[in-house]
């Protein structure tokens, strides 16, 4: 704990100091900077996901410029980020990103990481035709006719049908409930995509209950669910409701399985949801004991430089950092329009978080994987794909 | 019928942990005409004392409960010398701010002592078995917090009923001023208050650990608010009316997302139903189902 509030104090340090240069070989003979601007939730309600975003950050760029930087026309360019932070607010974040356009002049944006920042943020990027990613935003909106804004992370109307699809095939569910928060857009949006795709797929959604953020009794809305009788239930809530969900559930009597999106996905569910959620389901960005090699070389490397495994903002954030260094390349350019196209043209990328190409929004076409709580553990399961991908 | 008694159980666990911190509001503004704001939050300090007495000390339930009940009454004690003890003779208004202040000290005390992760009680504090009687689930977990919370509250009439010092405790919310001079000592009177309140409030916060085991030190202040509505709606100041309130606002918390679906209303609609009908409760009865309207000297 001591160590990562000194790493959060040292990003709050570098911040107010303006520009963080990462130690670098000295025989690189660097011929000059590509600045980079990263803009992450160092302070404000979530500051868990701005550390996950500095440590990420800092280690992908020490990583390419100990390999000595980016290469444009075989010469070497270091990369240099400027760190700063949107303390989790929409109008800091438009503001910082506005100032490191304008004042920094970067050649392109990492973050913000909340969609409730990434989307204002997005529109300063596109209408300052600066290349932004936002690592890990689901929102539609994010990039929705922004031509210079990306995103690492795959959206919510693809969550929905992924889901749907396992309850299929998994537990050949024939009717499913949903219960979830009418008050929060992420699962708001998240149930309707669910609800729409289970029933595209021949599920019968039999219960639709929601309660407000905030409550801790879901008696009464779990003993409506169980009464229509489903063969699943779907709860795309946050870890510290899930337990009381489960809990509740089971103890009203409810055995069949219980399903959950990407908001399940931090170690504090396990701890808080012990016995009761073994064996649960749930579709996210990334498992942290995924098989691939690059997946397993972050995983660790990030383990061995901050003492933690690596959560899905760290690990989008990694890959949209590999993305930029891969279109900058690709480009053989500093020029930001000439990098914004190829990073729409990127092929097909290979990231921690899997394979992934870009559609014509700049959304991400890639696959979710599918998470079993295991002996305590979040343990990969499965994978779930659009239809077509990855190609052969 | 399964469905209403299964709804009907659930009604009865929120309504009696609602009920449990509902007295501590009531009967310190029975006492002193002061809205203890600050209520809420010590019913977290008792919740987060269970988790000091289960995991720290190791202790079972039956001890982590009564020492995180003596602790918290002590600190309700404490509060009341140290905070509002010195602003009696102010305007209430300074009493209020200051009950704000205090919550607002707890809160944030308490973040700052174990961080903002949430908690919860370990794995064999309670070991929840569920009885299954012809189609209704019955917990362990939930017939103990309706059966302590019924005691407990018994246990409380009878004190403010029956003996000498529930007395002192009716002769001083009577008249404040008067009782004094009868011998007995009004801070001592109040002290005892504060100490059943806030022991009873730890109560309830260890019984909802036990029930929704995810604490955090803000936990207080939306379990705090609903509990004082039950009390305003009983009609604050007396204690049956904090169990009636306390009971009728988890009855309708419970019933209305469970029959508005025949009525083609979703559950989305469950907090403007439930806080509209006590609305109308308030407005045919101002002063709260067992309130009586006093007067004000002028």
């Amino acid at each position: 704990m001591a160590k990562r509030f000194i790493s959060l104090a040292l990003a709050v340090v570098m911040v107010a100091l303006g520009t963080f240069t990462v130690a670098a070989q000295d025989d690189c003979d660097f011929v000059g900077e590509v600045v980079i601007g990263v803009i992450a939730p160092l302070t404000g309600d979530i500051p868990k996901v701005g550390q996950s975003t500095v440590e990420a950050a800092r280690m992908a760029v020490e990583e390419v410029n100990a390999e000595c930087g980016l290469t444009i026309d075989d010469e070497n360019y270091e990369v240099v980020i400027i760190i700063e932070d949107n303390e989790a607010k929409a109008e800091s974040s438009v503001a910082v990103a506005t100032r490191l356009i304008v004042e920094e002049d970067v050649i392109a944006i990492i973050g913000p990481q909340a969609s409730k920042q990434a989307v204002p943020t997005g529109q300063v990027a596109n209408d300052r035709e600066t290349p932004m990613i936002s690592p890990w935003s689901t929102n539609p909106a994010t990039t929705l006719d922004r031509p210079w804004v990306f995103r690492a992370a795959f959206l919510d109307p693809f969550q929905g049908p992924v889901v749907a699809g396992f309850v299929v095939s998994e537990f050949g569910a024939e009717t499913a409930a949903v219960l979830y928060d009418v008050a929060s857009d992420y699962p708001k949006g998240l149930a309707e995509n669910f609800r729409d795709a289970a029933e595209a797929a021949g599920v019968d959604v039999v219960a639709f209950e929601s309660f407000t953020t905030g409550d801790t009794d879901f008696s009464s809305q779990l003993t409506s669910i169980i009464a229509a009788n489903p063969d699943v239930l779907f709860t795309p809530q946050y870890y510290n409701e899930v337990p009381l969900i489960v809990q509740q559930a089971r103890e009203l009597g409810f055995e069949g399985p219980i399903v959950g999106s990407d908001s399940w996905g931090t170690p504090d569910l396990i701890e808080l949801c012990g016995e009761a959620c073994e064996g649960l389901f749930f579709s996210t960005h990334y498992a942290p004991d995924i098989a691939t090699e690059v997946g397993q070389t972050f995983i660790n490397a990030y383990e061995e430089r901050y003492g933690a495994k690596p959560d899905d903002v760290a690990a989008l954030t990694y890959d949209a950092f590999q993305l930029l260094f891969t279109a900058i390349e690709d480009a053989n350019s500093l020029d930001k329009a000439d990098i914004r196209d190829a990073l729409a043209n990127i092929e097909l990328f290979e990231g921690v978080t899997g394979l992934m190409s870009f559609d014509e929004q700049g959304d991400p076409i890639k696959c979710a994987v599918i998470i079993q709580i295991k002996d305590g553990a979040f343990t990969y399961y499965d994978s779930a794909c659009p239809a077509g991908f990855p190609p052969e | 019928m399964e469905y209403f008694i299964q709804q009907l159980l659930n009604a009865l666990q929120l309504g009696s942990l609602y009920a449990l911190i509902a007295l501590g509001y009531s009967m310190v503004y029975g006492v002193l005409l002061l809205i203890n704001f600050a209520h809420g939050d010590i019913f977290m300090v008792g919740a987060f004392l269970g988790v000091f007495g289960s995991i720290t000390l190791d202790l079972p339930f039956v001890p982590t409960l009564i020492l995180s009940m003596v602790l918290t009454g002590l600190l309700g004690v404490t509060i009341e010398r140290v905070a509002y003890k010195p602003l009696r003779q102010a305007s209430r208004l300074s009493v209020v701010i200051t009950a704000l202040g205090v919550g607002l000290l707890l809160e944030n005390g308490m973040l700052a002592l174990t961080g903002a992760n949430p908690r919860s009680y370990p794995q064999d504090f309670i070991t929840t078995t569920v009885y299954n009687f012809g189609g209704v689930s019955i917990s362990n977990v939930k017939i103990l917090i309706i059966v302590l919370a019924a005691v407990l509250f018994a246990g409380l009439y009878t004190i403010v009923q029956r003996t000498k010092w529930g007395m002192a405790m009716r002769a001083i919310s009577y008249d404040k001023f008067a009782v004094p001079l009868m011998g007995v000592s009004q801070d001592q009177i109040i002290s005892l208050t504060f100490l059943l309140g806030a022991g009873l409030a730890a109560a309830g916060g260890i019984l909802w650990g036990v029930a929704f085991p995810v604490l955090n030190p803000y936990m207080g202040m939306r379990v705090g608010w609903k509990a004082f509505i039950a009390a305003v709606v009983g009609g604050i100041g007396d204690i049956r009316g904090a169990a009636i309130g306390g009971l009728l606002l988890g009855f309708i918390e419970i019933m209305v997302p469970a029959y508005g679906a025949s009525f083609g209303i979703s559950s989305t609609w469950r907090d403007p139903i439930a806080f509209g009908l006590l609305l109308i409760i308030l407005v045919v009865r101002p002063t709260g189902l067992f309130g009586v309207a006093r007067r004000q000297k002028v």
